[in-house]
């Protein structure tokens, strides 16, 4: 086995940021720590007070805290699944963004699976959970959909990433240890190769029910009770559609940021944000037809208080949220993806960073205005989030930007070994590929 | 037995004092103004106010509100650690050492009645003492509401017990229903053909909050007449 760094490696643009990191990483990395430690600070403040410090009051009893764990959960959609779908359906087109979803949803299910524990007034009773846990609540399922989510996924993260490990591994990058464990051994033989292509294909298939479990299950949190605006059936699949949705913006933004940074533009091609830009689009569309199906069933069935809730957020105190996120998830991106001359690359981060606002602002358009507009006469107020429910936020996304920035200082973005097996084999099993599916030629016609 | 509850809102004079007797009765803490304006406010026993009409034939009409204590109780459906439920004799109760603080039964709760200890709740010195010592204080972090004042009915359920009789309505009250001038409130056991409240329960003027839920409450109001 070779050691120091030999010859320059074909994809030595991809293992640059491994082995010479350079200054700015460690001064955005102190930056992020400072948001952090601050943010423990805060929750630590929150939990010897009690939830009394946050902005949440009766009966608008679930606040941020609920709206980011619904948006981060439905961020952490872009990866897995989506890697999956491209995957199983052979798109050759995925080989250079696969991973940078994966990572996605690994870093972000964990934030987002954290959050329904800031939001419990008593933490210290976790494990009530466990040993008390009542199977007829969706908040049960919603645990273990999550834990069965972010253990899969984080296994089809590293399953492919072995291969990769090991070419650290042979060029001696430190820490070597690291390398040297979580490489397990490879040598890239066949018989590895085809159990690794095995392990990826089973998990593959698991993945993927999985992940619209998880948030089908987060809607029924919702949809089972009998609140107006939240029981409805239709929240399943809107609320999946809305993940991916906003998965696939996230993706997006994080293509273009590596791209410019790592200056990747010989891997992500225009052709990537082309795909997905069109796929974005797609999904706003498809996004628009569940808002308007939910709001229209429930103007025309006109329950007077599902109404309240919808005039609430029509022409009520909710209103400039509403359109500005109808702008941001529908309007926006509909005008400049649908262009080719505005779906350029600063095009598509500008629809891409419009639709993540406009989903948060869906979340919060979901989970406050239910809650504001309780059937009795009460006293209603709008809820103001506190301080400490921003800095949580705030503190979540910086817990986020440091994970994947570690992730990229140790491990390749992109699957240095699927980039050169695309390279050297995929050409030919296209062409077998698309044989395989033609028409066959006509037989000759018979003479006589 | 089912525990019910009517109250009669042709006799209910809107004063207040069963909102007030609940508060003393089940130590429910008392916040800072600041905190109420918040709408943090704690009532088990609330006195809701509906405007009908518009101005000038505006009518404003007043009724208490105690939980529901529902037969189909949407609120415990949805709790994780059964930390509410309902028991046998069809009171929803709370379990507080057990309660995780998720407020996911105070979102399910059509009627709005669960309150939550924002903060650890305090009582100025000298009120401490005469907090009623039958009944627990709630730490910060949990849900509470009415229980229908279920320590009174442990203590009435031991009295006969002793006696060697069975339960007669007299023996067991609940606050609110003990301390209404009015008498607008009457507290029995809804499958007891003995008790005054079966007997109203079925009363034409008998109506419940928000009955096409389908919730059941086993809270009955009598419609006043005009
Ligand atoms: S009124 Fe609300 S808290 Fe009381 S039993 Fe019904 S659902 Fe539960
Ligand atoms: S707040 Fe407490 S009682 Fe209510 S659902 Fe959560 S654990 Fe159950």
């Amino acid at each position: 086995m070779e050691k120091a760094p030999a010859a320059p490696h074909p994809e030595y643009d991809l293992l640059r940021p491994i082995e010479d990191p350079g200054k700015s990483f460690y001064y955005i990395v102190a930056v992020l720590l400072v948001i952090i430690l601050y943010t423990g600070y805060v929750y630590i403040r929150q939990l010897y007070y009690g939830l009394g410090v946050t902005g949440m009051a009766q009966p608008v009893t679930w606040g941020f805290y609920i709206i980011n764990f619904v948006f981060f959960i439905g961020i952490s959609h872009a990866g897995t699944l989506i890697s999956a779908i491209l995957r199983l359906s052979k798109a050759e087109w995925r080989r250079p963004i696969t991973r940078m979803a994966e990572v996605i949803t690994a870093i972000v299910l964990a934030i987002g699976g954290l959050h329904p524990i800031i939001d419990l007034g008593r933490p210290d009773r976790m494990s009530h959970l466990f040993f008390n846990g009542r199977l007829q609540s969706p908040l049960l399922w919603d645990i273990t959909s999550i834990t069965a989510y972010f253990t899969a996924s984080t296994i089809y993260l590293y399953i492919p990433m072995i291969p990769d490990i090991a070419i650290l591994r042979d060029r001696g990058v430190r820490p070597r240890w690291l390398y040297e464990f979580l490489s397990w051994g490879w040598q890239g033989t066949e018989q590895q190769h085809k159990v690794l292509d095995r392990a990826m294909n089973i998990l593959m298939v698991v993945v993927i029910p999985i992940a619209i479990s998880v948030h089908t299950i987060i809607s029924y949190i919702f949809a089972m009770t009998v609140q107006p605006g939240w029981h409805s059936t239709i929240f399943g699949p809107y609320f999946v559609v809305g993940a991916i949705f906003s998965g696939i913006a996230a993706i997006l933004v994080l293509m273009i940021v590596f791209r410019k940074v790592f200056h990747l533009e010989r891997y992500l091609k225009l052709i990537h944000f082309n795909y997905l830009s069109v796929l974005l689009l797609i999904m706003s569309l498809l996004w628009f037809y569940f808002t308007f199906s939910e709001y229209l069933t429930g103007f025309y069935g006109h329950e007077p208080n599902e109404m309240r809730v919808f005039w609430y957020k029509f022409s009520g105190d909710f209103a400039p949220y509403f359109w500005t996120m109808v702008a941001c998830n529908f309007l926006l991106p509909l005008i400049l993806l649908s262009n080719r001359r505005t779906r350029t690359i600063p095009g598509i981060l500008v629809a891409s960073i419009s639709v993540i606002i406009g989903m948060w602002l869906e979340r919060l358009i979901i989970v406050v205005p239910s809650l504001a507009n309780p059937r009795l006469p009460y006293p209603t107020g709008i809820y103001i989030p506190s301080h400490t429910e921003w800095v949580l936020f705030l503190g979540g996304v910086s817990v986020f930007i440091l994970g994947y920035m570690l992730f990229a200082r140790f491990f390749p973005v992109i699957s240095i070994w699927e980039i050169q097996e695309g390279r050297q084999e995929s050409a030919k099993a296209v062409t077998e590929r698309i044989t395989s599916y033609m028409p066959d030629p006509q037989p000759p016609l018979a003479k006589g | 037995m089912k525990w019910g509850m009517v109250i009669d809102l042709q006799k209910c004079t809107g004063c207040g004092e069963c909102v007030a007797a609940c508060k003393l009765e089940n130590n429910v803490a008392i916040v800072e103004p600041k905190e109420s304006e918040m709408g943090r406010t704690m009532l088990w026993m609330d006195m809701l106010t509906m405007y009908e009409g518009e101005y000038p034939r505006l009518r404003v009409r007043q009724f208490p509100r105690p939980c529901m204590h529902c037969d189909h109780p949407p609120c415990t459906k949805v709790c994780p650690v059964r930390a509410t439920y309902k028991n046998e004799e069809g009171i929803v109760a709370q379990i507080y050492p057990q309660c995780i603080g998720c407020r996911y039964c105070m979102a399910a709760c059509p009627y709005t009645v669960k309150s939550f200890n924002w903060y650890k709740p305090e009582w100025a010195p000298g009120i401490r003492e005469t907090t009623n010592p039958d009944v627990s204080v709630r730490p910060a972090g949990v849900v509470e509401k009415c229980t229908f004042c279920v320590h009174r009915l442990q203590k009435a359920k031991e009295q006969a017990k002793s006696e060697g009789r069975t339960l007669r309505e007299d023996d067991f009250q609940t606050a609110c229903a003990e301390s209404c001038p009015a008498g607008a409130i009457v507290f029995g056991d809804l499958d007891n053909t003995g008790h005054r409240v079966s007997s109203l329960s079925h009363s034409p003027r008998a109506t419940r909050l928000l009955e096409d839920l389908g919730t059941e409450p086993k809270v009955i109001y009598l419609k006043e007449v005009d």
